[in-house]
This record gives C-alpha cells, structure tokens and sequence, in this order.
C-alpha cells in the first residue's frame, strides 16, 4: 500500500533508538553510489507516497519523501511548471526525499538556484522518534532556525524526511540550445563575461571542444540573445540537456578513472587540474576524471576556494567528501548529535565522524 | 509588553562586576570604544521596535575582527551574555539589549574589502548598508538583489541576522538566496568560514542555519554576496480594484500565466489613501485596493509582459489599469508603497507592523477576519500586503498614551499572527522574531520542535550567551503563556511520541 507511513517509519526509529540499531535510509537506491558505503538496517520510505498538495498559483507543492521523482514532475509539467534546480535522477526509482537529501542540482542551479534554495519546508522524524515539522509552504519564513534547508543535502544524517514543501517556477515560454567551437579557456571567459549581462542564460558547459549555451525566457528576449551570442542551434534540445548532462550520458562520463565533482568559483582557470574535465555550471562545475590521489584534489580545490567531492569510483569507506577544518567538524558532531543523540540515521555515510 | 520586560530584568546575575569588565575591554579597546555612561547607552537601549527599551551594561565598538574575537573570548570566560547590533533598524527587538549584558556594535566594521566583478561577487564587513553594496557595484552593471525597506540604512550584518527580503523577493530570493559565504566568530572567539566562493560547500549548510538566526548562534563579521546583473529595464502596472478579492485573483491569474514579477504589491483603502496624502503617488483613493506589479529582464521581455500583465489584470476586473509613462511615474508608484508605514504613521500617534505570512489563496479569508479583529479590539488597521510571496504587513493604529492601548495593541497583533499560522502560514516573514514574536513562537511551533530549535542552538551556544531571550521561547514561557487562553497548537492532532 503507498500512502502516509509516518505512524510505522516512527515506530521503526524509536524501536532502533532503544535497541541502538543504526538505519539506512533508503527508497529508490538511485543515489546509493553517492557518499561513502551505507550501513544499518535497511528503513524503507519506498511507499511513503503521495504528493500532499500542489497549487500551481501559489508556486508550491508538497509531497511525502517516497514519491518518484517522475510523478512530481510530470505533475507540474502539467501545469506549465518545474522544479527550477534541475534535479538528477541517476535511475527510474529516483524520489522526492532521495532528491533532497543528496541536495544535487542541475546545470540551471547558477541561474536559477539549488535544492536547498526552493525547500520551503519539512516534516522529519528526528533520532528520538519525534515528528517535527520546520518551515512551511510559503516564500518568507523566518520563525525558527531553518532546519529544512539544513536537511538539504545532509544524506539522511540528521533525520528522515517524511514530506517536503518545494517553491516551483513556470516552464519558460522560450528554451534554445546553442552550440559554439570553444576552448575551455575561452569558453569560461565568455560564460563569465555573459553572466554578468542581463542575458537569459538557463546552462553553460563546455567539453573541451564545444561550448553549450542554454537560454530561456520570454520568446522575444531568448530571440536577441540568440543573435547576440551566434553559433549553431542544437536540435532536441532537452535530451541533450536531461540525458547526456544530467543523467550523465555524455561520453565524458563513460571515461575511465574516477569521477569527481568540483565547485570552485566560476573563473577557476581550465589549467587547474591537470586531466581532462567537463565545464558546467557556467564555470562553477567542473567534472573532472582522473586517478590521482583524493588528498590532491581535495588540496587543490580548497586552495581554489572551492571543494572536492568523489562522485562515483575510488574508496568508497575512505574520505568522499572534502575533509572539514577541526572547529568545523566539531559543529556538525553536536548538530548531528542534536538531532539523532544515538547516531543510528545513516552512520559514516557523509563523514566517518558524523 | 510587560511580560517581555520582565523576562529582560530577570535574567541571571552576572559573575563580574562592570568595573571589572570595563577594564578587561579596556586592556585591547580604545576607551572612546567602549561605552558605559547611561547617556552614552540611550542610542541602544532600542532597535526598530521602539516599543520595548532596556539600557545595556556596557556598549562596545570594535574596529576589527581581532577584537570582535577578543570581546567574545573575554565575555565566554565571564558568562556575560552578549547583543550583536548594526544599525539598529529591526522591527522585532532582535537587538534589544539586556541589562545584565554587553552590546556588541558592528557598525565600525563597514568597508567593501573586495569586488569581484567577474565571479559576480562582493565581499563586505558586517556593518556595511545595503544600499551601499548595490551602489558600488554598479559601476560593473552589479547589483545586489534582496532590498528590504530599510535598505538605506541596515547594514548587511542584520540582514544575515534576519533572512531580510524585500519587494524584489518572489524573483530573487531571500538573503539566503544570495550569500555565498560568512565569516563568524564563534561564542568561544573563534574565527570560522561558513560557505565558500563556490556555489556550494562540503557537510551541512551551516550557511542556511546562520542566516536568519537572529545572532544566536554566532557573530558574524565577514559576507560574501553574490551580485545580479542590473536588468535592461524596469517597468510597473498600476491597477485599482473594487474589492479585494479581485485584486488576490488578479496575483494568481498572473502567476498562472506563467509570469513571475520582480514586484507584487497590494495595498488596501486605508493604506492607499494615508499613502496618496503624503507623497501624492497618483493612486486613485476610491479603490478598495491597488495592485503594483512590476516587470523587469530585456527590452523585449518586459514589453512582452507589461501587455500580458495588463491584459490579465483587466480581465480579472480591474477598474483602472495604467502603465508608469516613464522612470519618474514608475519611482513615483513605488515611493507610495515604500512609504506606506510612515504615511499610515501620520493617521495615527503610534503604529504597529505585523509580518504573518499566509499562502495567498488564503487572502480574502484573512483580511476579513483581520477586520472583524481590529472592530473588536477597536483599533483601526491598514494593510499594506507583499501580495507576490504572501508577506502581509498589517499596521494596526493605536495611542500608546491611552492606557492600557498598547497592551490591547499587542494582543490584536498576537491574535492576527496565530489567525495567519492557522491558515498555513507563519507568524513572521522577514521581520524576525526576537522578542516581539517570542510567545507566538509558542503557537506556531509544539514543544518538541522548540526543543529541536534549543538543542541546535546550544551544538553552536552550549551556556547561550548569544543573544539569550530572543527568537526560541523557553519552554516555562510558553506554558505560561499558553495558560494565559486557548493558544491549542495548530498540529496538535498529529501523531507523536
């Protein structure tokens, strides 16, 4: 039956609280290669279904944890809406909780914004069993601390979510695909150069070769811009976008090595790591294949002002995720311990400490 | 207001005496950098919220990031409970100060270290206005977006302190939505870096936790915004309206038609008529309520919406819909809306601002009970409403010399923010709670959530000596105040352990 399992899931948690029982969170196991190994007892949130409610002229919706991600968006797509951050899949199984918990976005995420950005609210269970809801479904909240936002991207060490409150956007009337021969090196000039401009980019990456220029917006702006920038059209714009760059079907992404992902300032020279790497984010991304040791990318990008994480491949029980300074990671132990004292939500899997 | 004040002089005495302390800040203050005469202490016994005034121990003044450490090492060392402060310009007494406490002023730490036109980024001291960041980048086409109405005046430091928004929200996003890294001196004095230059960070986002945290958890002293590109032009639609309600179907129907823009403002008969007598806007004060809808991107853009918009309006039953014919009439508009809390100020010796949020549809439901409240209390209210993300700001009349007015003030207003949270909204938008909303925190939010909020405070604050009293009620507070009536939860139906 898929429906509301809160009064089970809670029943779950307070019996592993009491027994100590560490629990893996999981749903559509679209994200299991994410973070380091899972361990626990398996807490399945698979048919905590359903999408609560959705109002396409308040630009929110709300949907319990295990809804495919699927459901949520064809149901907006039906309206003329969007989830504006361009979530990965990475499988059919792919839900709404899973999406947040691992906090990914899309190449829209510059121009539009992340996960964490649009989470207007959640209800959790927290490590004593208790359900607490934060935030809500409107725009401007400011009555506690925003503990929503701080379960985005947490991987499920700090609480299950059971619903999740979303701000949506309107589809675009206009989107086009671009396509110039570039450099890396030039083709973050002209990213930089045209985020700067009131152009309506929507994505910008580059493989080394090509440069693609997404635009979206009003059909008469995305028109002048599209004469502005030049280069070819590219048809099927959406499978480019949805299937080679999201979902990680370019042939970049088939590589050998491992694959790590990069968030550095968009300026970030293209000769900063030495392998071959894919540009996204308008330069703020950078997808990176490459055998070397984790410790000198995890250097590297924190001298860039950025971070490094171990996307798929390597050791997945060593460090995945950019080791945190000492007072730093001093803070997450006593938040994680503030939610989840017995530390049984998902143990180790962001940071062996957490 | 005097259950608040109590709590203030309540709080626990202090282990060190004033003289003690004065001369330990004096060790690595200048002495025209700390501040302890009771004349000297008057321009802080306030924010905003000028209703609730209490005179600190001591007022300090530091100049750099050193000393903001030094001041927080020496006040953990002595438990003395510390108030961050900018300007001062809060409407919810987030930076009233506590008698037995220090106020830490940021408003010296006020320079624009760097601009970074390409990445898109400014990276400012704390006590730096808001306004002054989008002027100085303007040069480089920038500007930085959340623009509360304060913005000539608050600093930067507040507006991380209270998650501040603005008109400009419902498109751009919160502050939240534009930092991309804080610098904050710990409880313990110690300088950490939360967020990066990067769009995002490794472990939690402690940056979404520290913004909006009302100096609770940390004090900030460096931020790094992220700045937008002016857009190519800015237009605005006035519509007048018979009847409310049109004018809250008229905000659907152009959200509907897939429009989202830069400003949505709504304001009732009240507001546009105290708005029009003071700085004669154009509004037609016959309407029961105007709409001013503004467009901004490229050119053709916003032609393409100033005609759809209009088109929309008109169908949803506007009497009279009129495009700004240029810059002056489009700043002119605004100025109405901008300066609606001092023009209903003038109607009235004192007022009140309320900041519940409510999901739209809920509007017309709202106002009418809102009404029913203020003929019951018998104080007038204007309503002055963010009508694009549903923040509505009604400003209830009152003479704080008749007796017992304000009391009765107080309680309209708590009575009007648990009306918006049982609708589905919140008792506070972008104003903050502080002190002012600390026992409605209470309705909002049951007693396992309020505990959730204390132990995230307390993984940051373990003897909370950050800004204590405000924003997370204690749970002796709200049962007493939930012994005072019938404040029932909202969610209090649901399951639970």
């Amino acid at each position: 039956m898929n429906g509301d399992q809160t009064k089970l899931l809670q029943e779950q948690v307070v019996s592993a609280a009491a027994e100590q029982q560490t629990l893996d969170i999981q749903a559509g196991n679209t994200k299991r290669f994410l973070g380091r190994s899972p361990q626990g007892e398996p807490l399945d949130l698979t048919t905590h279904q359903g999408i609560l409610s959705y109002e396409p002229k308040e630009l929110v919706i709300t949907a319990r944890s295990g809804t495919p991600l699927h459901e949520i968006e064809a149901a907006l797509a039906e309206k003329g809406q969007m989830l504006p951050f361009d979530p990965p899949h990475f499988g059919a199984h792919a839900t709404l909780g899973g999406t947040i918990a691992a906090g990914l976005s899309g190449p829209r995420r510059p121009y539009t914004g992340s996960a964490r950005d649009f989470v207007l609210g959640t209800r959790v269970l927290n490590g004593r069993g208790e359900i607490l809801r934060f935030g809500g479904e409107v725009m401007k909240n400011v009555a506690g601390y925003d503990v929503s936002r701080l379960m985005t991207g947490a991987m499920g060490t700090l609480g299950v979510i059971l619903d999740i409150s979303l701000k949506v956007l309107p589809i675009p009337a206009s989107e086009i695909t671009l396509a110039i021969t570039s450099s890396a090196e030039n083709a973050l000039k002209q990213f930089n150069a045209w985020s700067g401009k009131p152009i309506p980019l929507s994505a910008a990456v580059c493989d080394g070769e090509r440069a693609y220029i997404r635009l979206s917006g009003a059909t008469t702006s995305v028109e002048a811009a599209r004469h502005a920038i030049g280069g070819d059209m590219v048809d099927n714009s959406n499978t480019f976008w949805r299937k080679k760059m999201l979902e990680h079907q370019h042939a970049f992404f088939q590589g050998s090595g491992d694959l790590w992902r990069i968030s550095v300032p968009s300026s970030t020279p293209s000769d900063s790591f030495p392998d071959k790497c894919l540009i996204d984010w308008g330069g703020a991304l950078r997808w990176i294949r490459t055998d070397l040791q984790p410790q000198v990318l995890f250097q590297t990008a924190g001298e860039l002002g950025g971070h490094a994480t171990l996307f798929r491949g390597g050791d997945r029980q060593g460090q995945v995720f950019q080791p945190l300074p000492k007072t730093t990671m001093d803070l997450h132990q006593r938040l994680k311990l503030a939610f989840d004292p017995q530390r049984i939500f998902n143990p180790g899997r962001m940071y062996a400490e957490l | 207001m005097s259950l608040h004040s109590q709590q203030q002089t309540d709080s626990a005495q202090l282990k060190v005496d004033k003289t003690t302390l004065l001369s330990a800040f004096g060790k690595f203050l200048p002495s025209e950098a700390i501040l302890f005469e009771n004349e000297d202490l008057h321009p802080y016994e306030c924010d905003g919220l000028s209703a609730y005034r209490q005179l600190p121990l001591i007022v300090v003044l530091p100049r750099t990031v050193d000393e903001v450490q030094q001041i927080m090492r020496l006040c953990h060392e002595h438990d003395v409970p510390v108030v961050a402060r900018g300007t001062g310009t809060g409407l919810s007494g987030g930076a009233l100060p506590l008698a037995k406490g220090v106020v830490l002023s940021l408003a010296r730490l006020k320079s624009i270290l760097e601009i970074d036109p390409v990445n898109r980024t400014a990276r400012v001291q704390p006590g730096v206005r808001n306004l002054a960041i989008s002027d100085a980048v303007k040069p480089d086409g920038l500007y930085y977006a959340p623009d509360p109405s304060s913005q000539i005046a608050c600093t930067i430091g507040g507006n991380i302190a209270e998650n501040s928004g603005g008109v400009h929200c419902l498109k751009y996003g919160l502050t939240v939505h534009n930092t991309l890294k804080l610098k904050v001196v710990t409880v313990e004095g110690e300088l950490i870096t939360i967020g990066s230059d990067a769009l995002d960070s490794p472990g939690y986002d402690l940056l979404a936790l520290m913004i909006g945290s009302e100096g609770m958890l940390g004090v900030v002293v460096e931020v790094t915004v992220k700045l937008l590109p002016l857009p190519e032009r800015a237009q605005v639609v006035l519509a007048a309206f018979d009847d409310v309600e049109k004018a809250g179907t008229a905000v659907g129907e152009i959200i509907a038609a897939g429009i989202i823009p830069a400003g949505l403002e709504m304001m009732d008969g009240p507001a546009i008529q105290a708005a029009e007598d003071f700085v004669h806007a154009g509004y037609p004060t016959d309407a029961a309520a105007i709409l001013l809808c503004e467009v901004d991107g490229s050119n053709q853009e916003v032609s393409e919406h100033i005609l759809a918009v209009r088109e929309l309006l008109q169908a949803s039953g506007a009497t009279e819909v009129r495009t700004a014919n240029d810059e002056a009439e489009r700043l002119r508009f605004w100025q109405g809306r901008k300066s609606a809390f001092p023009a209903v100020g003038r109607l009235s010796p004192d007022y009140y601002c309320m900041d519940g949020t409510i999901p739209r549809h809920r509007l017309p439901e709202v106002l009418k009970k809102t009404a029913e409240l203020s003929r019951t209390y018998n104080l007038p209210v204007a309503n002055v409403f963010h009508a694009g993300d549903g923040n509505m700001h009604p400003l209830i009349l009152y003479n704080a010399n008749n007796p017992g007015e304000l009391e009765r003030t107080e309680e309209l207003g708590g009575k009007i923010l648990e009306l918006c949270v049982s609708v589905g909204g919140t008792i506070t938008g972008e104003h903050g709670v502080g002190i002012e909303k600390i026992n409605q925190m209470c309705f909002q939010f049951k007693p396992e959530e309020l505990e959730q909020f204390r132990a995230v405070k307390r993984a940051f604050d373990p003897d909370e000596l950050l800004n204590p009293g405000k924003g997370i009620p204690t749970p002796k507070r709200c049962s007493e105040y939930r012994a005072l009536g019938s404040h029932q939860h909202p969610h209090d139906d649901e399951a639970s352990s």
